[in-house]
């Protein structure tokens, strides 16, 4: 059976309503969430050691200090790893295979895991140069996401 | 506080082992797995359900060692119900060894059971995610095929590191499907080709259909006690010669190396304990949940160097006749499945030691490492068995 979005009446217009899974903020990552949403990717720095981290939590994994700030990430890492997905984790995906799933080390230091898009899958290489973009969602979240940098590799 | 060189070296010993029925389609729920598997391997040791004060189980449960045991009609003075996903039974029997030893009880009654294939559910450890967990708000909206997707990019890394290839990964099938062919147990006994597996479909680059574990129904069960005990009983006993736990994460992005495991702090361990080294191990149980799974675990545990385990598996020296015998059972590959595999693992290594095995008995098998791994190559339990 083929995946067929349902719609949302928005008055006159109708648009899909995304049916993957999404994250729900909780105390820890809210303000990740909400700078995604203004097209930031924000990191957690910990102001005793330093230290990046992802994902965001209370207390430094690396010292135990719960003093941090939020920082700006340069949005630009290189690829640790990648898959390419083939068999759909859910409904959801079975449109959406193949696609890149990838390991991202970020220039402060710290991997996170996001797509790799606007590219074929084919096109995509462990280490290869990718920086941040923002894919709206809704209107709570939006998805960080990567894009290989041109001339880079 | 560092343990004692041989602190449980031969105090502890397997006197009993048992399977369930495994298989695609066992009409028994999960509870009768665990039962049957259960009143076999007393049967196998030739113990009463009276003399068992313990019972350590992992499943998918609600309180799986309060279940199993009211089930069974068993009262307890010990339980444990360690949840570290695929290494956690080999846990368990750490655990055991711990808890006899210390003399909080006598007799370690070990069950897993499950009608996954049955119920054509997809369980993953630690499935049932709170959608504010960290895997589920930073993994999961990328569309993670997990647990597969975790292993292919370890796959993927080594690979681009050490140039290991697609075939020789597949060569990790072939093997298990060799040693599967002379078990009258194993779900797939039909013969298959390096070119059966590259052909196979693609699920998570670059890991294909045929690396990856089958899902099936079944159950497992390991009774152990204390060596002095265990001398007087039906079998001959399996001693515990050394045993070793480690993790590095939970969830694959916090993984700093993908290509290097805990293994090689829980084989230290183990080894340490044992007082060996890989060169003394004459047959090995991996949990092969996917073939990389086992070319990183034999270079982590010290059978090859790093980054050499891909030729290491090729030419047939994990195999029937080979060199090093792998997997004897043909594993989660070939063999069986049934959402976990650690117990079966343990259950294969008893049977090999006390010469049980017929067609794919390893000759003069006397040390087996046993190794689970758990998640998303999160943790790992390393034991060293001898008879």
């Amino acid at each position: 059976m083929a995946f067929e979005p349902r719609n949302a009446d928005i008055g006159e217009l109708t648009v899909p309503i995304y049916e993957g899974p999404l994250p729900k903020p909780d105390r820890d990552s809210q303000e990740y969430w909400d700078a995604a949403r203004g097209h930031q990717l924000v990191l957690q720095q910990c102001l005793d050691c330093d230290k990046f981290r992802f994902y965001p939590r209370l207390i430094c994994p690396h010292c135990l200090s719960e003093r941090f700030e939020w920082r700006k990430s340069s949005g630009r890492g290189v690829v640790y790893s990648f898959t390419v997905i083939h068999r759909p984790p859910s409904p959801f995906f079975r449109d959406k295979v193949p696609y890149v799933l990838a390991l991202i080390d970020l220039e402060e230091g710290v991997r996170m895991m996001s797509n790799v898009v606007d590219c074929d899958p084919g096109d995509v290489n462990i280490g290869n140069h990718v920086e941040v973009l923002f894919e709206d969602i809704n209107d709570e979240i939006t998805l960080p996401k990567f894009r290989l940098r041109e001339g880079l590799d | 506080m560092r343990l004692k060189s041989g602190a449980f070296n031969r105090v502890v010993a397997i006197a009993g082992v048992a399977e369930s029925d495994c298989g695609q389609g066992i009409p028994l729920t999960a509870l009768q797995h665990q039962a049957l598997a259960a009143k076999r391997a007393l049967n196998d040791a030739g113990l009463k359900l009276s003399d068992v004060d313990s019972l350590m189980a992992v499943g998918f449960l609600g309180l799986p060692s309060l279940q199993i045991a009211e089930y069974l009609g068993l009262r307890l003075r010990f339980t444990d119900t360690t949840v570290t996903g695929g290494s956690a039974f080999e846990s368990l029997v750490e655990h055991a060894a711990l808890a006899i030893s210390a003399g909080l009880c006598e007799v370690v009654l070990i069950t897993y059971g499950s009608s996954l294939w049955s119920d054509r559910r997809r369980v993953i450890e630690g499935g049932g995610v709170d959608p504010q967990m960290p895997a589920a708000q930073f993994e999961t909206p990328y569309g993670d095929l997990s647990p597969i997707s975790a292993y292919a990019l370890a796959a993927a890394r080594h690979m681009h590191e050490y140039g290991t290839t697609s075939e020789q990964m597949a060569e990790v099938a072939v093997s298990s499907r060799r040693w599967a062919m002379l078990n009258p147990k194993a779900v797939m006994r039909q013969p298959i080709t390096v070119k059966d597996v590259l052909d196979s479909p693609m699920i998570s680059k670059p890991l294909r259909r045929l690396d990856c574990c089958l899902m099936t129904d079944g159950g497992g069960a390991v009774v152990i006690t204390s060596a002095e005990r265990a001398r007087d009983l039906r079998k001959a006993p399996v001693f515990v010669l050394g045993s070793g736990f480690a993790t590095s994460h939970n969830t694959i992005t916090q993984m700093s190396n993908a290509t290097i495991t805990e293994a090689v702090n829980s084989g230290r361990q183990a080894y340490g304990m044992a007082g060996m080294t890989a060169s003394d191990i004459d047959l090995i149980e991996i949990y092969d949940s996917f073939t990389i799974s086992v070319i990183l675990a034999l270079e982590d545990l010290g059978f090859c160097n790093k980054g050499e385990g891909g030729s290491f598996v090729s030419g047939g020296r994990i195999g029937p006749s080979g060199a090093l015998p792998t997997n004897t059972s043909g594993g989660g590959l070939s063999y069986t499945h049934p959402g976990a595999l650690g117990i079966f693992l343990i259950i294969e290594a008893v049977r090999q030691l006390r010469g049980e095995c017929g067609d794919r008995q390893v000759h003069n098998a006397n040390t087996a490492l046993v190794h689970g791994i758990g998640g998303w190559l999160s943790s790992h339990a390393t034991l060293i068995l001898g008879n």
